[in-house]
C-alpha cells in the first residue's frame, strides 16, 4: 500500500518542481486556514512570475503577502485584497496584475477546474465590470455570464488532520477554499497539523479523499488571527 | 434626526422573521444581530463557510480556525454547520438565504447597486457582494442617504462601477426606508423628525411620495 503513502519529509520536497511563471491555487480565507509553511517555502525558494489564485493575499508580513516584497507574484486572482498596503501599492502602480473575481465565482472556478468542467454560467457579475468580454446568455429569461474554470500547476492546501494516504479532515472555518483548491492542482500539496495511520479516520468523516492529494507534510503553525474580537466572560 | 447606526440596524431587524437564514454584510449590517426581536430565531450565514454564527468568543473560547466573513473571531450557535466556500455560495447563489443585508456607495432607480470600487481610489474587491446581490431575492441595502457634502447616493443612474444590476428592491438610509419598483424610488417611511421635503431634496433619482409617510418609531 506504500504507493498510496503521500507523506514527504521536508517542505523543500513538498514544493519540489515549482518553477517560475507557474500557477498556484491556494486555500484559505483571510489568514484562516492558509498553508502558511508552504507559502514560506515558496518565498525561500524565490520562484518568480507566479500567478496566484487565492481569495485574499495575506497581510504585509504573513501569508501570501510574504511573496510581494520580492515581486514573486506576477498576477493574482482574488475576491478581496484590502488588508495589505504593499499589495495596494503594487496594484495601483501596475506592477501586479489583479483579476478581481467574485468570491462565489472564484470557489466555483476552482471546483469546476477540479471536476473537469471547463466553464459555467452564473448570474453573479452580470452588468458589472466582471462581465466585460465574457459570453452572455439568457436562461429562463435571466442573463448569465460564462466563467471559465481554474486549475493550477500546484495547489497548496492546509487541512487539520490527514491519514498517510492523504485523506483530509478540515477544522471549522479553516475549511473555506481548501477542499476546492485541493481538487484544482496538477500537483496538490497539503500541510496538516496531525497525520494518522490509514484506517484511523472514519471514512464518513473525510472531507477530501486522498485521490486529490499528491504530497502531504506535517507542520507547526502560527495560525495568526487577523481580527481578534472577544467579549468578557459571562457577558 | 437622522437615524444612528444602531437605529438603522434596529429598523432592519424588524424585517426578520422566525426561521430566517440571514446573511449580514460588514459594518452596520453586522449590528442587526444585536436587535433580533424577542421570540424570533434567525440563523446567521457567514459566507466563509458557517451557518449559525454566534457571538464573539471569550478569551478562553478564542479559536483561530473560527472566524466570520469579516475575519473576526466568532463562536457557533446551537445547530450550526460548517462547509466549504463552494457550498456556501451554492446557498447564496441558489437563493436559499432568506434575507441579505449589505452596505453600498450608491443605488439607483433601476435597482442597480455600486458598493465595491471607486476608480482610482480604494480598490479592495467585491468579496462575496456580487454573489449575494445576484443570488438573493430579499435584500436590504443600508447606507447614508447622502454624502457629507450633501450629494445624494440615491441616483437616477449609479456613477460607480456596479456590484449588481437590477437587484435591489429595498433601501434603508439614515433618513428613510425606500422601496425600488418600476424604475422609481418609493418613500415608505421617514426617520423620526425628518421631513418629507428634506428626503426629497437629498434624493437625486425620481421619488414617489405617498400622501401619508409614517414616521419610524423607536
Amino acid at each position: 500500500m506504500s504507493g498510496f503513502n503521500k507523506v514527504v519529509d521536508s517542505y523543500q520536497e513538498a514544493m519540489a518542481g515549482l518553477t517560475d511563471d507557474m500557477t498556484v491555487v491556494a486555500g484559505g480565507f483571510g489568514l484562516c486556514g492558509i498553508p502558511e509553511n508552504l507559502i514560506a517555502e515558496i518565498k525561500r525558494k524565490g520562484s518568480k512570475g507566479l500567478t496566484v489564485v487565492s481569495n485574499n493575499c495575506g497581510v504585509d508580513d504573513f501569508g501570501l503577502g510574504l511573496l510581494l516584497p520580492n515581486r514573486q507574484i506576477k498576477k493574482i486572482v482574488a475576491s478581496y485584497v484590502g488588508e495589505n498596503a504593499e499589495f495596494e501599492r503594487q496594484m495601483m502602480s501596475g506592477e501586479l496584475e489583479v483579476e478581481l473575481t467574485p468570491q462565489g465565482t472564484l470557489a466555483e472556478k476552482m471546483r469546476a477546474g477540479g471536476a473537469g468542467i471547463p466553464a459555467f454560467y452564473t448570474a453573479t457579475g452580470v452588468g458589472t465590470p466582471v462581465a466585460v468580454g465574457k459570453d452572455e446568455r439568457k436562461f429562463n429569461g435571466r442573463d448569465y455570464i460564462l466563467e471559465e474554470a481554474i486549475t493550477g500547476d500546484f495547489a497548496i492546501v492546509k487541512a487539520w488532520k490527514a491519514d498517510k494516504f492523504g485523506n483530509l479532515v478540515f477544522r471549522k472555518t479553516a475549511r473555506n477554499f481548501n477542499p476546492m483548491a485541493a481538487t484544482a492542482g496538477r500537483i496538490t500539496v497539503v500541510e496538516v497539523e496531525i497525520i494518522v495511520e490509514p484506517g484511523e479516520l472514519d471514512p464518513d468523516e473525510i472531507h477530501t479523499p486522498g485521490i486529490y492529494v499528491n504530497r502531504l507534510i506535517q507542520g507547526t503553525f502560527e495560525k495568526r488571527i487577523e481580527q481578534r474580537t472577544t467579549q468578557p466572560k459571562g457577558a | 434626526m437622522a437615524l444612528s447606526r444602531d437605529q438603522i440596524a434596529q429598523r432592519v431587524a424588524r424585517e426578520l422573521q422566525d426561521g430566517f437564514y440571514v446573511n449580514l454584510g460588514i459594518g452596520i449590517p453586522t449590528l442587526v444581530a444585536n436587535f433580533v426581536p424577542q421570540g424570533i430565531d434567525v440563523m446567521l450565514q457567514s459566507e466563509n463557510g458557517l451557518l449559525g454564527m454566534g457571538q464573539f468568543p471569550t478569551e478562553d473560547e478564542l479559536d483561530a480556525d473560527l472566524i466570520n466573513a469579516g475575519k473576526q473571531t466568532v463562536t457557533m450557535s446551537t445547530g450550526a454547520s460548517i462547509f466549504d466556500s463552494a457550498q456556501s455560495f451554492a446557498m447564496i447563489r441558489g437563493g436559499h438565504v432568506d434575507l441579505t443585508v449589505l452596505g453600498a456607495f450608491e443605488v439607483d432607480v433601476n435597482g442597480n447597486i455600486a458598493s465595491y470600487m471607486i476608480p482610482g481610489k480604494l480598490i479592495k474587491g467585491m468579496g462575496g457582494a456580487m454573489d449575494l446581490v445576484a443570488g438573493a431575492d430579499n435584500i436590504i441595502v443600508t447606507m447614508t442617504h447622502a454624502s457629507k457634502h450633501g450629494e445624494s447616493k440615491l441616483l437616477t443612474n449609479c456613477s460607480l462601477p456596479l456590484t449588481g444590476k437590477a437587484c435591489i428592491k429595498k433601501v434603508l438610509t439614515d433618513l428613510a426606508f425606500i422601496e425600488i419598483k418600476q424604475g422609481k424610488f418609493h418613500l415608505l417611511e421617514r426617520a423620526p423628525g425628518v421631513s418629507v421635503e428634506e428626503i426629497i431634496k437629498l434624493t437625486a433619482g425620481e421619488l414617489v411620495v405617498p400622501e401619508y409617510v409614517p414616521e419610524m418609531q423607536f
